[in-house]
């Protein structure tokens, strides 16, 4: 067979829980993740008691409609929810309260950057519905938890638009900092919060065909999507390779074997019977509401991280990092306002060192103990001088955890930097003295014995030693010792 | 000898309350002795409430000794159809699947009725979930009629309308999804007011159609019929489909004079078919209201032939979904030993459920499914717009609708179980209300053949008022809603 390039079509849909103070449609604690017990936030509407009734939550409709205008979608005037009915066990009503043909958001779209490439990714719609339960099984039994129930959750839709892995990880990855800008969710994947499903097919490179697509469902990391889209990609164009044909299916992901697994095929698919919900009446969305809410957005990662080229002269990979957490990029600029250095020093240690700490420390970029003037003054220090880069390091550690001052952290452990020129004269004369082989063999043209010598200097002066002085002093005294081994 | 307690109407209890002459707990005793008298015959109540009923009237008769807070309600007993929601007392629907299910919470008119100082002695058997127009499929028994035990009392609030009759309490709370207050009110000779949609919460209320479902007062008089709606009536932040507009005073407006009012009289409801002494009763009370000042003007409501198939299809459909939430998961009957969860459905389902009831659910599911939705389920919402616009065009000419309630008088049990369709036909005149939304009054209006005849007035959008003060205006001149059963 001929060797065919193949290229995959990709669509996302990505489930956000949203944060609101209440379930979607009654007034218990969405707080779901801090209940003490199992089934404890409940009530007749979440656990779907005969009789009960929904009624929508406005903080969640207008987190939706501001993750719509920030995917620069158009809000529907007129919003409609719907019954999707299905049975299982973590599903009270027999149904779920979604949204079908009237959506709260439709056609919108966001760039991300692959490989520096801009692709646009078009967001077929975000619509707003109900979490279920969770399920727990022990052994023959299954218990039902229901403080989830009810949960608002916001579908986001994408179009087949990507192509790659890499785009999927990107797109996932902007969807996820968008939320968070927005402060509508945690983005805490371990907690459940951001699940994936991905609709993947191939097709011959250059063709315009919709092959026929599986859909990956239950992703909860983007480590579980990357891989399950990988898996996926190589598999269909394996089946084609070979001369087969793709099934249409649901898949599952098994994260430990690292395969997609059928769960049901086309003619085993639900079908889910939609129909408006009649316990609740359309959902007008009046303009005005709309842009008040407008009026209410943040600046999103991609104005912030072009702001930032142009505002602090950065690397654009660097802008690029700082600004995919709100928290991050408001600590970078905190830190900026408050130090002497060069925003460019600052954005060095913030996405070297920094991050490193935030990082070793299992620290969270929402809550970080370390003040932003902390910062500042030990980029200024190293700026200044009066600190060796190695030294601040150490110190950053120490103040990351504790929050102290860093010029605390210098004196207690007396890490200022020896700028002193007599006091050094006297180390590198010592160093010098002690060392006649090495000053010899310098002498005799091996100029990698300069650095030998600092690392001697470095060590009798416990790393303290300004390098650029000491380098300068270490050289005038060689040059010395030359002239005054010509004289004998 | 003291008043005949059992044949007091609200407002002539209300008085003796108020003078001390009787008291809540002689009143609510006299309804449970009757009751207990009564009941073996025809067989109204599921479920007699008997010491929460004392203790409420103890209450009350605190309540009207200091004086404060009395209502026009306070003390009176009165009985619920078995699909309101009362906590602590066992809430069937008449159906095997909820036997045992005691709701944790009160339907919001079982809380208003309850803050009035009303007192609940009772839930009242119905047709399995309100399918039905006979009260004969009740998963528990048949509930026969006060005026001949050989009939059936009409449904699905059969029960309510029974207890009514046979003086087992001084109202009841039906409910109405396509006359199952007006048809059973008319065979057993009470007055039964379907109110506008959204006028009172169906918070509490289990669903049969949710877009058609209204709860109203069943009761002797049409003042009776106005005080429990004045307590009953209003918006409720649970129930999202509720008006929130100020209620009118109802009282009140029985005073108002009906001299020049016009009522339409539609041909489509006048047709052969209709039993010789049902059109008979009818115009007289046309000529009575003539007498009344009332004008009479024919009308055309050309799309009545629709309503039922229209009426069907959408109750179906909602019900299904309605129903999906009896699982025996988290309440009701759940079989017993089941497998796995499918088994556990199945098996719940199909002994829960009675035969009609899962007609129903099949009829829906298929009226929704892929492929049939627009055929069977939108087709049918748009002529619900149809229907909703005959109104709209009779009221353009009249103030207020006349029609009779049922082609015939009570029919025999048995008559027509085993022909589903001919049951659904005794709802003709009934039906087209609850798609349409507006309220209807249905009150008595003579005999045939010694069976109570009744007739409907049916109003604009919210124009319950209207029809009681018509209403009211008739009782005045006629006496056929004292009349009472032959029960010993």
């Amino acid at each position: 067979m001929s060797q065919m390039q193949y290229e995959a079509v990709i669509g996302l849909e990505i489930h956000a829980e949203l944060i609101t103070r209440s379930k979607m449609f009654c007034a218990c604690s969405a707080d779901y993740a801090s209940a003490p017990e199992p089934n404890t936030l409940i009530c007749p509407v979440c656990t779907g008691l005969p009789g009960s009734m929904p009624v929508v939550n406005r903080r969640a409709v207008e987190q939706a409609i501001m993750v719509g205008l920030a995917l620069h979608c158009q809000i529907n005037p007129m919003n409609v929810f719907a019954r999707k009915n299905y049975y299982y066990p973590d599903l009270p009503k027999g149904y779920q309260i979604s949204q079908y043909d009237l959506p709260i958001a439709v056609n919108g779209w966001l760039d991300v950057s692959v490989d520096e490439t801009p692709v646009r990714v078009r967001v077929r719609r975000a619509h707003l519905e109900e979490d279920t339960a969770k399920l727990f099984h022990q052994g023959q039994a299954a218990l039902v938890d229901f403080n989830r129930a009810g949960i608002p959750l916001l579908e986001i839709v994408s179009e087949p638009d990507m192509h790659s892995v890499e785009a999927v990880l990107a797109y996932a990855t902007q969807i996820r900092a968008i939320l968070r800008y927005l402060g509508v969710n945690s983005g805490d994947m371990e907690k459940g919060v951001l699940r994936f499903e991905a609709n993947v097919s191939v097709r011959p490179v250059g063709s315009q065909e919709l092959r026929t697509r599986t859909e990956i469902k239950n992703l909860n990391s983007f480590r579980a999507l990357t891989r399950a889209v990988a898996y996926e990609i190589q598999r269909q164009t394996a089946i084609y390779e070979a001369g087969g044909e793709v099934v249409q299916e649901t898949l599952g992901w098994d994260d430990v074997r690292g395969i997609t697994l059928s769960q049901r095929g086309k003619e085993e698919a639900h079908d889910y019977r939609y129909f408006p919900e009649p316990d609740l009446p359309p959902l007008e969305i009046d303009p005005a509401w709309i842009e008040s809410l407008r009026a209410q957005l943040p600046e999103l990662p991609e104005a912030r991280g072009e702001r930032f080229l142009r505002e602090y002269g950065l690397k654009r990979q660097d802008a690029r990092l700082l600004t995919s957490e709100k928290a991050l990029a408001d600590y970078f600029e905190a830190v900026v306002r408050c130090a002497k250095s060069k925003p460019h020093e600052v954005s060095n240690w913030i996405t070297g060192e920094f991050l490193r700490c935030v990082n070793d420390f299992n620290a969270s970029i929402d809550a970080i103990s370390l003040p932003p003037q902390h910062l500042a003054r030990l980029i200024d220090m190293v700026s200044e001088g009066t600190l060796n880069a190695s030294s601040a390091k150490l110190v950053l550690r120490e103040i990351f955890q504790s929050g102290q001052s860093p010029q605390a952290i210098v004196e207690q452990r007396n890490l200022a930097q020896i700028s002193d020129e007599g006091y050094l004269t006297g180390i590198i004369a010592q160093v010098l003295d002690e060392n006649p082989d090495a000053v010899a063999s310098y002498l005799a043209g091996k100029e990698t014995v300069l650095q030998w010598l600092m690392g001697q200097i470095a060590r009798q002066t416990r790393g303290k030693a300004n390098p650029q002085i000491a380098r300068h002093l270490l050289l005038e005294m060689l040059k010395k010792r030359q002239g005054e081994g010509k004289e004998d | 000898m003291g008043p005949d307690l059992i044949n007091l109407t609200i407002e002539e209890a209300h008085a003796l309350l108020v003078a001390g002459k009787i008291s809540s707990l002689e009143l609510t005793q006299a309804a449970l002795e009757r009751i207990r008298q009564t009941d073996s015959q025809v067989r109204a109540y599921v479920t007699v409430a008997e010491e929460q009923a004392l203790e409420q009237a103890r209450q009350a008769d605190e309540r009207l000794r200091s004086g404060r807070n009395v209502t026009p309600l306070t003390g009176i007993p009165f009985g619920v159809k078995d699909c309101i929601s009362t906590r602590g007392i066992r809430t069937t629907c008449s159906s095997r699947i909820l036997e045992n299910y005691i709701p944790p919470y009160d339907a919001t008119v079982i809380e208003r009725l309850a803050a009035a100082g009303a007192v609940l002695i009772g839930k009242q058997n119905m047709d399995e979930f309100g399918m039905g127009s006979s009260c004969e499929n009740s998963a528990f028994f048949a509930t026969r009629n006060p005026w001949n035990l050989e009939r059936v009392p009409g449904g699905s609030s059969g029960g309510s309308a029974a207890a009514v009759a046979a003086r087992q309490g001084l109202f009841a709370l039906g409910e109405d999804t396509g006359g199952s207050i007006r048809m059973p009110a008319g065979f057993c000779n009470v007055v039964g007011l379907k109110p506008t949609y959204g006028r009172v919460s169906r918070y509490g209320l289990i669903a049969l159609a949710s877009s058609f479902d209204c709860i109203g007062p069943m009761a002797r008089t049409v003042t009776d019929c106005a005080a429990v709606l004045q307590v009953i009536a209003g918006h409720d932040p649970r129930d999202s489909t509720t008006w929130n507009e100020p209620v009118p005073d109802y009282t009140a407006a029985l005073k108002q004079p009906v001299r020049g009012l016009r009522l339409g009289i539609p041909k489509e409801y006048f047709v052969a078919g209709m039993e010789a002494g049902v059109e008979k009763a009818l115009q007289e009370a046309m000529r009575t209201l003539e007498k009344l000042g009332l004008t009479l003007h024919e009308v055309s409501l050309p799309h009545t032939k629709y309503a039922l198939p229209v009426y069907y299809l959408i109750l179906f459909a909602e019900a299904s979904a309605n129903l999906a939430r009896f699982d025996g998961v988290r309440f009701g009957y759940a079989a017993p030993q089941a497998s796995d969860v499918i088994d556990l459905y199945l098996r719940t389902r199909r002994d829960g459920f009675g035969k009609e009831v899962k007609r129903r659910i099949m009829l829906g599911a298929y009226t929704l499914s892929a492929g049939y939705y627009d055929a069977y389920y939108l087709k049918a919402q748009r002529v619900r717009t149809l229907l909703r616009q005959d109104f709209e065009k009779a009221f353009a000419q009249c103030d207020a609708l006349l029609a009779p309630v049922c082609p015939t008088t009570a029919f025999r049990l048995g008559e027509k179980t085993g022909d589903p369709l001919s049951m659904y036909l005794s709802d003709i005149y009934v039906v087209a209300t609850n798609p349409a939304g507006v309220p209807a009054l249905s009150l008595p209006c003579g005999f045939s053949a010694d069976m109570p005849v009744g007739m409907q007035l049916i109003g604009r959008h919210w124009s319950e008022a209207v029809l009681l003060q018509i209403g009211h205006a008739y009782q005045q001149e006629t006496d056929w809603h004292l009349r009472q059963p032959p029960l010993d």
